[in-house]
């Protein structure tokens, strides 16, 4: 039933309708229904778009402007967009996981196609026309015989404060207006431009500066503090303590980093070592408890293997430039917040379960960060801007990390191992098994519990159970099943259930080491069954996507013709992210010094299908930071730690890519699919950028680097070996 | 009270004078492009430029600043026009996060200053005390050697 039979046939078959089971809609609309929820426009013409995600650098607002624009047929400059603010826009949970577009991206693609729609089916009541005869420019319905009426006009009342229809299947999508085109980025001119543009720009009037007295080390309690000396030093308003929980607060902000700085000299604290000797991280995770699953099992034999490997990864940090902040307003018992946090409603269910205070009281309001690639502080700095704000009714209050904060308390990604063995028969893999051995991807608030100064509080809040992510996104066991067919696979997931470092979602979770893995793994099995490794993943490899995928990039970089010289090498990668997502392949060639055992990546060549393309550059600007990030978190990246306490506080124990060692060239090609579902693309290079660079190395070096970071020591050890 | 000169203007400021030139710029100035990263000196995101060369404010007392020419972002361009390094980096959509490229800009101010016509490597090597962490160095990179190429033009 179309909505035009039932404006025929009257309200009777309402009934019978909502007895059926309503139709999914799609994408975010199935959590928020209604049209207005998405697209509001006023009577002066005035379209507003809304969407529960945020912009994290990934280039969303463009993105999600553009789906508007495209179906509302309207200039994108004509649409006002407003992210994440509990008190305005739908909830989208996380802006996580490479979602944003098929979650709000699609939601805002059929509610504006359905508004339009709406819109022109009201135009052609006016005029008396069918709607097929009328037209849509910027706005603008028209009649062939000159009449028009602008989507202001149409708009009255509750007309889009309706639930949205389940849309007709999307057939193709013909010319595309905006779509497709790779717009100029929305949010870059301010943000080059010194626009107060992040949460960190943020000033109110009368606002305060607070900086927070970290615990040493997990779990650290405190045990003395001398107040008096901070007390007194220019523009300090107040200490705020509850229980081991202790921050400062002045006039100016370098008064409380000062004021800070003397109270953390003033308190004693005590601590217990907690955490594993590093020399024996992998050793000590195997051994943790875990909770098993055999996520493929076969039948196939447990001897007669071809090639048995292990690799490794440990903490890695999300390491934003710009450590967390947030400002906090608590006035007339309403706390407001503003906040960088990846998810402003469950935020807000956090904070009112550590403030005992009704969620209805809490607004939380989303501005930009500096880029965070996952779970950081955003949150904890939230919880810390509720509890300091709380302290000091009426005036706002902005409290900023200090780097060693975000470093040493930020939640890493987990440490992993994995194992893989394999049997070739006939130069294919008969046989494949592959264990992994990871602690959670998740620990975002919701509850209370994951946001770290509610431990420090004198009724404490304790980190709820490790929870899991089911496949067939998963965890810790993302993309760990491959791809590839093989004749039997068996892949068990060691789900470990407390590690001693705090650990929650970094960009690509789990895939990013299972990839690296499995990537390896084929390239020690091509060169076995001495098949060329691009030739041998196509062997295996049935899906039509992923094999153009791989086809463009080897293309791309020139594979066929590929000439090695002396300390260089090639190397390829491919997965299609979450096996459900974005299908990404990698070529590169690296430069190793075998004097120095530096490593340098030269060049890469990419090619990404992640469906239809709404933005092509935004897409490139992705994949070439995924490249260049995993880059830098395999080359250089491990969180180093003693038996108390975290040890890389900065930039200088916890080092990261640099210009001198950027490549020269990164080419990415973008295969786009009009009309096909998006399937998002910030995670998707991670993993097959760290597979396709050990690949190269083995290649230019024959030494086979199975632990990451690849350090120069290591390196240098590799080829001693 | 300390005199500073920022972005051609004398501002006075009454602030500790081992406050950080960074704190004065975005706390009493409310000036937004110099960003705290890491107040150590490592990361770059703070860059200014003190009488053309570019310092990390960060770790620069205001104590030493007196009669010293100070230029910030704000003093390279405004959103409505905005200056030759910056319009660049927009024309090579060189941003993920965006919060390292004011620090970026400024760095490749001074060189470009300095030197009209730098290699890549020069650029590289001059643009290494900057960090960025969404793995946008190539587009610096291009976003440099363009307004290297558009500024000689423009002379």
């Amino acid at each position: 039933m179309n909505r035009r039979e039932f404006l025929a046939t009257g309200g009777a078959l309402v009934v019978s309708f909502s007895l059926r089971a309503q139709p999914k809609l799609p994408g975010s609309l199935a959590k928020a229904p209604l049209l207005d929820s998405w697209i509001r426009i006023g009577a002066d013409g005035g379209i507003t778009v809304l969407t529960g995600k945020v912009e994290l650098g990934q280039g969303i607002k463009t993105a999600l402007i553009q789906v508007a624009a495209e179906e509302l047929a309207v200039e994108p400059g004509r649409i006002a967009l407003v992210t994440a603010d509990t008190a305005r826009t739908p909830d989208e949970q996380y802006t996580a996981g490479s979602q944003s577009m098929q979650e709000s991206g699609t939601a805002i693609l059929h509610a504006a196609a359905e508004v339009r729609s709406r819109l022109v089916d009201l135009a052609a009541q006016r005029f008396a026309l069918p709607p097929e005869r009328l037209s849509v420019a910027n706005g603008t319905i028209r009649a062939a015989d000159g009449r028009t009426a602008t989507y202001g006009e149409l708009v009255t009342g509750e007309l889009l404060h309706v639930r949205a229809q389940p849309p007709a299947a999307r057939g193709n999508p013909g010319e595309r207006a905006v779509m497709g085109k790779s717009l100029a980025r929305v949010d870059i001119p301010a943000k080059l431009t010194g626009a107060p543009i992040y949460v960190q720009d943020l000033r109110l009037p009368g606002m305060l500066h607070a900086r927070v007295v970290r615990p040493p080390s997990y779990g650290a309690r405190l045990a003395a503090l001398q107040t008096a000396a901070a007390e007194k030093m220019p523009g300090v308003l107040k200490i705020v303590r509850d229980g081991s929980y202790l921050a400062v607060v002045a006039e100016r902000e370098y008064q409380a980093v000062s004021a800070m700085r003397a109270l953390a000299a003033a308190a004693r604290w005590s601590e217990r070592p907690s955490l594993f000797q590093q020399e024996n991280l992998y050793s000590e995770l195997q051994r943790l408890p875990s909770r098993d699953s055999v996520l493929v099992e076969s039948k196939s034999p447990t001897s007669g293997w071809t090639a048995e490997a292990t690799y490794r990864r440990p903490y890695q940090m999300h390491g934003a430039i710009g450590p967390s902040c947030a400002v906090g307003l608590y006035r007339d018992g309403q706390l407001t917040v503003w906040t960088h946090s990846q998810g402003v409603y469950p935020l807000r269910g956090a904070l009112a379960e550590m403030l005992g205070l009704a969620q209805e009281r809490i607004r939380c309001i989303h501005m930009e960060g500096s880029g965070c690639y996952g779970h950081n502080g955003a949150d904890d700095a939230g919880a810390d801007a509720a509890l300091i704000a709380r302290a000091l009714p009426g005036r706002p209050v902005r409290v900023h990390w200090m780097r060693e904060d975000e470093h040493a308390w930020e939640p890493y990604g987990s440490a992993m191992v994995s194992s893989a063995r394999a049997r070739l028969e006939s130069g294919r893999i008969a046989d494949w098994h592959y264990e992994v051995w990871s602690g959670t991807h998740t620990s975002r608030p919701g509850p209370a519990g994951n946001l770290a100064p509610a431990w420090s509080l004198a009724k404490p809040f304790a980190p709820p159970p490790a929870q899991q992510i089911p496949q067939p996104a998963g965890g810790g066991d993302r993309n760990a099943i491959p791809l590839y067919r093989f004749a039997n696979t068996r892949v068990v997931h060691h789900f470990l259930t407390s590690l001693p470092l705090r650990v929650s979602a970094l960009r690509a979770l789990g895939a990013y080491m299972n990839v690296f893995s499995i990537e390896s793994f084929m390239d020690e099995l091509a060169q076995a069954a001495q098949a060329d490794p691009v030739e041998f993943r196509l062997r295996h490899l049935d899906d039509p996507r992923a094999r153009e995928a791989v086809r463009l990039a080897a293309e791309r970089f020139g594979w066929a013709g590929y000439r090695k010289t002396r300390g260089r090498g090639r190397g390829f990668a491919f997965a299609r992210y979450k096996n459900l997502a974005a299908y990404t392949a990698i070529a590169c060639e690296v430069e190793v010094e075998r004097d120095t055992g530096r490593v340098r990546m030269l060049r890469a060549a990419a090619a990404i299908d992640s469906g239809e393309a709404v933005n092509p550059d935004g897409i490139r600007n992705q994949v070439e930071g995924g490249i260049l990030q995993s880059l830098s978190w395999t080359l250089y990246e491990a969180v180093r730690f003693d038996r108390r306490r975290i040890t890389s506080l900065d930039w200088a124990s916890y080092p990261i890519l640099r210009f001198p060692d950027a490549p020269e060239r990164i080419d990415v090609s973008v295969i786009s699919r009009p009309g096909a579902p998006f399937l998002g693309t910030g995670e998707a290079a991670q993993g097959p950028a760290a597979a396709a660079l050990a690949n190269a190395i083995a290649d230019a070096t024959g030494a086979r680097l199975r632990e990451i970071p690849f350090t120069a020591r290591r390196v240098r050890q590799a080829l001693a070996a | 009270m300390i005199t500073l000169n920022v972005n051609g203007k004398p501002q006075a400021v009454d602030a500790d004078p081992a406050t950080p030139l960074l704190y004065v710029l975005t706390d009493h100035l409310q000036l937004n492009g110099a960003k705290y990263g890491c107040g150590l000196g490592q990361c770059g995101s703070c860059t200014v430029l003190l009488d053309g060369e570019p310092v990390f404010s960060c770790v620069v007392p205001i104590s030493i600043l007196q009669g010293r020419k100070i230029t910030t972002l704000e003093g390279l361009g405004t959103p409505d026009n905005p200056g030759p390094v910056q319009r660049a980096f927009i024309a090579e959509q060189a941003a993920q996060c965006g919060f390292c490229i004011p620090g970026m800009i400024v760095r490749a101010q001074a060189l470009l200053e300095r030197n009209p016509s730098p290699t890549p490597q020069e650029i590289r090597s001059h643009m290494s005390p900057n960090l960025c962490r969404c793995g946008t160095h190539m587009r610096i990179l291009r976003a440099v050697e363009r307004a290297a190429r558009e500024m000689k033009g423009a002379k």
